[in-house]
């Protein structure tokens, strides 16, 4: 089995009385979709913040690349591989998508804060971003306002954007959110891509591309995990059963 | 950030066109002239933080003022000091001040970011207001201009007219020169990402609060420059210099150039000053009120700035021009 690229042990969190997260240890490796669901209020959202220094973990200890990052900030795990996708799209909507794609691609260049060349003149950054924008299907649009697409085109601007990065590390937080099925199709059809040398992290309420896409699969319900493993194996567990598979048929009812 | 090409050729043709003035104007508009220019710097380096950063700040009067004090602390009585060694001592300790000032405040955020920054600029005002450092609240003479000589050779004689409005003139321009790059490079276009979207600029790994620090320093450093060369025009410095009232005043000037350019707080600067001396010419007892008035319909009706007048005359400067793909096939059609 591969070295984990991104680890995390035994993480807590704690807002004042709520426990959000507790006990939480998890290993990301690559080439692996690993995907975390749960009912709503189970912890995914804040152990993807816990992962990417959004939050800082109550306790637990978090391994990014063999290296402790525990107490690295969101900038300093950025420039050690790890790129995440926010809940609600994350972009500069103002720029055309090429050029938010060339900002990525800046961020991670040898020359990210040089202050006199020209920022749009740089061939090697020009080309990360637009290999990025056609990974991601988005290279008919690098000319659009990233804030004129279509909600499904500003998700995939947005992983457009992780690629640009060069991770090692991606998180999801709910990609799939709010689109219509064609959109949906399109998005899991480029996160199975996305794993192609890298670790993937997916926090998904669409159970059919969890299914699809995971290689494994943690459950989660309240702050904990339920159970942990192969996608068939958690699939058939009992507690995942009645604690998260139950509520689908409940809501089904 | 398209339009910055365009508005670079326009800056250098003003630039060329200001350099020819000495040759008509006399010499009370040059003094005017290099006024505004000294103004609209500070206005200028203002604007890489405000306009570009996203961040208001309240105290670069201060280190307009912390410039000139040093100048005229270190100035000699009776014998001018060279300009080459007083300069950059002035713009210096602004730079050092900026740093300082910028590592405390920059750890807040919006409103409180205003409200601190205010604060330590108040500090620096009553720290020559009410001590004896520099004469107190009465300010203090600079006897004597610093010269810019070589080998007793004087290069430029700051103290006539036309020797000190080309003497400004040519700082303001490498100060648009500087910063027009640095806008236009991965620095600046960093900066300005942090202020588009803080979360998203520091998930891909841009070190948002070490890029505005430098920012903000780069930023007091010119305000400095151009609080040096103020000083020196007037050969003479008081605690106003430092204080909110001006920081505010070129904060106007800023909105009222439009936040998105270099060059706008400059055109800003100059509408006000200009604007303001035709007031109290026409005015005498209520061009305040007159100023105010202006500035309110300015803001209400161009919210681009006055710059939004000569945009409709000359087109627009901040048209973006989509990147790659169109460009090639716009060729292609002018090929077909």
């Amino acid at each position: 089995m591969p070295e984990p690229a991104l680890l995390a042990e035994s993480l807590s969190k704690r807002f004042g009385g709520l426990q959000a997260v507790a006990d939480v240890s998890l290993a990301l490796r690559p080439s692996e979709i690993h995907a975390v669901i749960g009912p709503n209020g189970a912890g995914k959202s804040t152990l993807i913040n816990l992962l990417s220094g959004d939050l800082r973990p109550s306790a637990g200890l978090i391994r990014l690349g063999g290296r402790d990052a525990t107490s690295l900030s969101p900038e300093a795990r950025g420039r050690a591989g790890l790129g995440r996708s926010y809940q609600k799209t994350t972009i500069f909507p103002r720029r055309s998508a090429f050029a938010n794609a060339r900002l990525a691609a800046q961020a991670r260049s040898p020359r990210a804060l040089a202050p006199f060349r020209s920022a749009d003149r740089d061939d090697a950054v020009n080309a990360r971003a637009r290999a990025a924008l056609a990974e991601a299907g988005l290279l008919d649009r690098e000319a659009a306002i990233a804030g004129t697409l279509s909600h499904g085109e500003q998700r995939q601007l947005e992983i457009a954007m992780v690629l640009a990065t060069e991770p090692t590390v991606i998180l999801l937080d709910e990609p799939l959110a709010g689109m219509g099925h064609g959109e949906a199709q399109r998005m899991i059809a480029l996160i199975g891509r996305l794993k192609a040398g890298r670790a993937v992290l997916l926090v998904e309420h669409d159970m059919d591309a969890v299914f699809t896409l995971a290689d494994v699969l943690t459950v989660m319900a309240d702050g904990r995990v339920i159970a942990q493993g192969e996608p068939a194996a958690v699939r058939a567990h009992p507690a995942v059963r009645a604690a998260y598979l139950g509520h689908e048929a409940d809501a089904a009812a | 950030m398209g339009g910055s090409r365009r508005e670079a050729a326009l800056a250098a043709l003003t630039f060329v066109a200001l350099a020819l003035l000495p040759l008509a104007a006399p010499a009370y508009y040059l003094q005017f002239g290099a006024k505004v220019l000294l103004v609209g710097l500070a206005a200028m380096a203002l604007n890489l933080v405000v306009g570009f950063g996203g961040l208001v700040s309240l105290c670069h009067a201060a280190f307009y003022g912390l410039a000139g004090y040093t100048l005229a602390l270190v100035s000699p009585r009776y014998e001018a000091a060279s300009l080459f060694w007083t300069l950059p001592l002035a713009v210096g300790a602004s730079a050092v001040a900026a740093l300082l000032i910028g590592a405390l405040s920059l750890r807040t955020r919006g409103v409180y970011f205003i409200m601190v920054t205010l604060a330590f600029g108040q500090m620096l005002f009553y720290l020559f207001a009410d001590t004896d450092i520099a004469g107190g609240s009465d300010g203090f003479y600079i006897y004597t201009r610093p010269e810019l000589a070589l080998g007793g050779l004087t290069l430029v004689d700051l103290d006539k007219p036309t020797g000190f409005y080309l003497t400004a003139l040519a700082t303001v321009a490498l100060a648009t020169l500087l910063l027009l790059r640095l806008t236009r490079s991965p620095f600046g276009q960093a900066l300005a990402a942090a202020h588009e979207n803080e979360r998203r600029a520091r998930a891909l790994g841009f070190p948002v609060y070490r890029i505005r620090l430098a920012a903000f320093t780069v930023s007091g450093a010119l305000a400095g420059l151009a609080g040096y060369f103020a000083s020196v025009q007037f050969g003479y410095v008081a605690p106003q210099m430092l204080g909110w009232h001006f920081s505010a005043t070129i904060l106007v000037m800023v909105v009222l150039g439009g936040l998105g350019s270099v060059t706008g707080p400059l055109v800003g600067a100059a509408a006000f000053l200009g604007l303001e001396e035709v007031l109290k010419a026409a005015l005498p007892d209520h061009w305040a009120l007159a100023l105010g008035t202006v500035i309110l319909l300015v803001v209400l009706l161009l919210p681009g700035g006055v710059r939004q007048l000569a945009d409709a005359a000359l087109g627009p400067l901040s048209r973006e021009r989509p990147p790659g793909k169109p460009l090639a096939a716009a060729e292609g059609a002018t090929g077909a």
